[in-house]
């Protein structure tokens, strides 16, 4: 069954490509986790259909994305280009002594990333790198998980990807875009809800007033207005799960780091936005 | 590490109304919220913002727990001659941070 | 003024506040950031909070309505942080302008929002924000002439929340 014809989209989606048998307007989380059937491992939304929530959003909240005077994830980046500048650690190295300007070593890191590390043998994502090179080149401390600081330097290390592609396409990753997979179409918590019975098969219709999005994480670290802060995809991710009544995996763990590298691959051709601004 | 951007429209031409856009990084706690076990949290934001062209006020706000963080004001005055616009913001617990500007009038 | 006292910190914005589903979606959707101008609410209906603030900066001084323009998006993603605007009709000359523009509003713990001090420099008198709401309300912008006239505009504006609960981190 199709949606019902004449009932506008919000978002202007089209409307095929979306499962779900039952559209009703409005959705409360209970109800959802009561009617849905087990999510199809074809459920990948096809490229053309591909949206980031930043289409969705209020033309307040995308003015103060598109302007970096109005931006508050500007200020993380301003504070990143200062750390990349400082020299630290026992080696009283920057990261600028390696890597020279950010803007030319820096771009399009973001947007392949998590990438495949092949002396640990495992995928790892942008401030796992940050902080191998911290530990491993500069010799200090690794920066704890939403620190000021690793969040600063992400957001200055993103902003050099803003407006490229998001690419995903390192045979190495599979199985952990696999696994990552897997964890997005399980059910779980106290309402017994998988990740993509919203976000595959629900985007673009409400829940609560606001509409839900596809999930891309094109714009992390973002400034969040319900955080009044920046954030991490893994503390977006963090909350989602808290929100489904499910246990959050801890910071770093296996499962965030597929969870991300599937997100990334399910978000392939989408243009990073970092930092961008979420309500 | 505080930290401001502040976006002055380049070069303008003398007598011309321009636009000055303001940043400042501070949380601006409300002193409403409460701890899990029901302590008060302080309140601690930027109470004032003063903006000086060349010594001479342009521009002041008094600011309440209901600006929200990391405050932005927009705000305009006439280009009148080439010089420093200096910004100043002042807070509770002693806060204050500056930030000047060159502008440049044809 | 009737608000529930429990307290989300989850919210982040500091203070009481009430889940609000949006209950007319087509209308309020898209809609762009003007709203006409609505007459000051009646005296009698003010929480006393507003009315005593409205009352420190006015006294007992006529309030007109009208010549300020308030934008603020009728309908907000998040009461944290949303976008405010006053612009004040005047020439902003040396004996004609806005002396100050002071923005109240009806819910929040307290009345206040911003005060600001302008003067013929100015060129314009308007100015550009971001507020906190912590419910669905009214927003007041007051403008002092230079003449000791006060004008005045209000706003309604609807807060939704997201369907998920947050944690402090």
């Amino acid at each position: 069954m199709t949606r019902a014809a004449g009932v506008p989209s919000a978002l202007g989606f089209a409307g095929a490509g979306r499962r779900a048998a039952m559209r009703p307007r409005a959705l409360g989380l209970a109800a959802l986790a009561g009617t849905l059937a087990a999510p199809s491992l074809a459920a990948d939304i096809p490229p053309n259909e591909r949206r980031s929530a930043y289409e969705s959003m209020s033309a307040a909240s995308k003015a103060m994305q598109d302007d970096d005077t109005a931006n508050p994830g500007m200020l993380w980046v301003l504070d990143g280009e200062a750390l990349w500048r400082r020299r630290d650690g026992e080696r009283a190295r920057a990261c600028a002594d390696c890597h020279g300007e950010a803007a030319q070593s820096m771009r399009g890191v973001a947007a392949r990333y998590p990438a495949f590390d092949a002396k640990r043998a495992a995928a790892i994502d942008l401030e796992g790198r940050i902080n191998l090179c911290r530990v491993e080149q500069q010799q200090g401390p690794a920066l704890k998980p939403e620190s000021k600081e690793l969040l600063a330097l992400s957001a200055y290390v993103a902003r050099q990807s803003r407006g490229l592609p998001i690419e995903s396409n390192d045979p190495r990753l599979q199985p952990t875009i696999e696994a990552g997979r897997a964890l997005f179409e399980r059910r779980q918590g106290q309402l017994n809800l998988a990740c993509a019975h919203c976000h595959d098969e629900h985007w673009g219709q409400k829940l609560a007033g606001n509409a839900i999005p596809q999930g891309h994480p094109t714009g992390y670290p973002l400034y969040r207005l319900e955080w009044q802060g920046l954030g991490s995809l893994q503390r977006r991710l963090r909350n989602c799960m808290i929100g489904m009544r499910a246990e959050s995996y801890a910071f770093d763990s296996p499962e965030f780091i597929a969870l991300e590298t599937y997100l990334m691959w399910r978000a392939r051709g989408l243009s990073v936005e970092s930092p961008a601004v979420r309500p | 590490m505080a930290r401001s951007l502040i976006k002055v429209s380049p070069n303008p031409r003398r007598g011309e109304v321009i636009e000055i856009k303001t940043l400042i990084s501070h949380e601006m706690e409300t002193g409403f919220r409460h701890t899990s076990t029901g302590a008060a949290i302080p309140r601690d934001i930027i109470t004032s913002f003063v903006a000086t062209y060349n010594g001479e006020e342009i521009f002041a706000a008094q600011l309440f727990p209901a600006i929200a963080a990391n405050p932005f004001i927009t705000f305009y005055t006439i280009a009148r001659e080439s010089g420093v616009l200096e910004f100043r913001w002042t807070g509770d617990n002693g806060y204050a941070a500056s930030e000047q500007v060159k502008i440049t009038v044809e | 003024m009737g608000e529930s006292t429990r307290v989300n910190d989850r919210a982040g914005a500091g203070w009481p506040s009430t889940r609000r589903e949006v209950m007319k979606s087509a209308g309020a959707l898209g809609l762009g950031s003007l709203l006409p101008p609505l007459s000051v609410r009646p005296a009698a209906a003010m929480p006393a909070g507003l009315k005593a603030a409205m009352a420190a900066v006015i006294g007992d001084a006529k309030l007109n309505i009208g010549r300020v323009k308030l934008e603020i998006p009728p309908l907000v993603e998040n009461g944290n942080t949303v976008a405010c605007a006053v612009a004040v009709e005047s020439p902003m000359t040396e004996t004609d302008y806005v002396k100050a523009i002071h923005i109240f509003n009806e819910k929040n713990p307290q009345p206040n929002v911003i005060s600001i001090n302008l003067g013929p420099r100015a060129g314009r008198a308007a100015i550009a924000t971001r507020i906190r709401l912590s419910d669905s309300q009214t927003v007041t912008a007051v403008a002092q002439m230079s003449d000791g006239s006060f004008w005045s505009t209000s706003v309604d504006v609807l807060i939704t929340l997201g369907a998920c609960l947050e944690d402090p981190l």
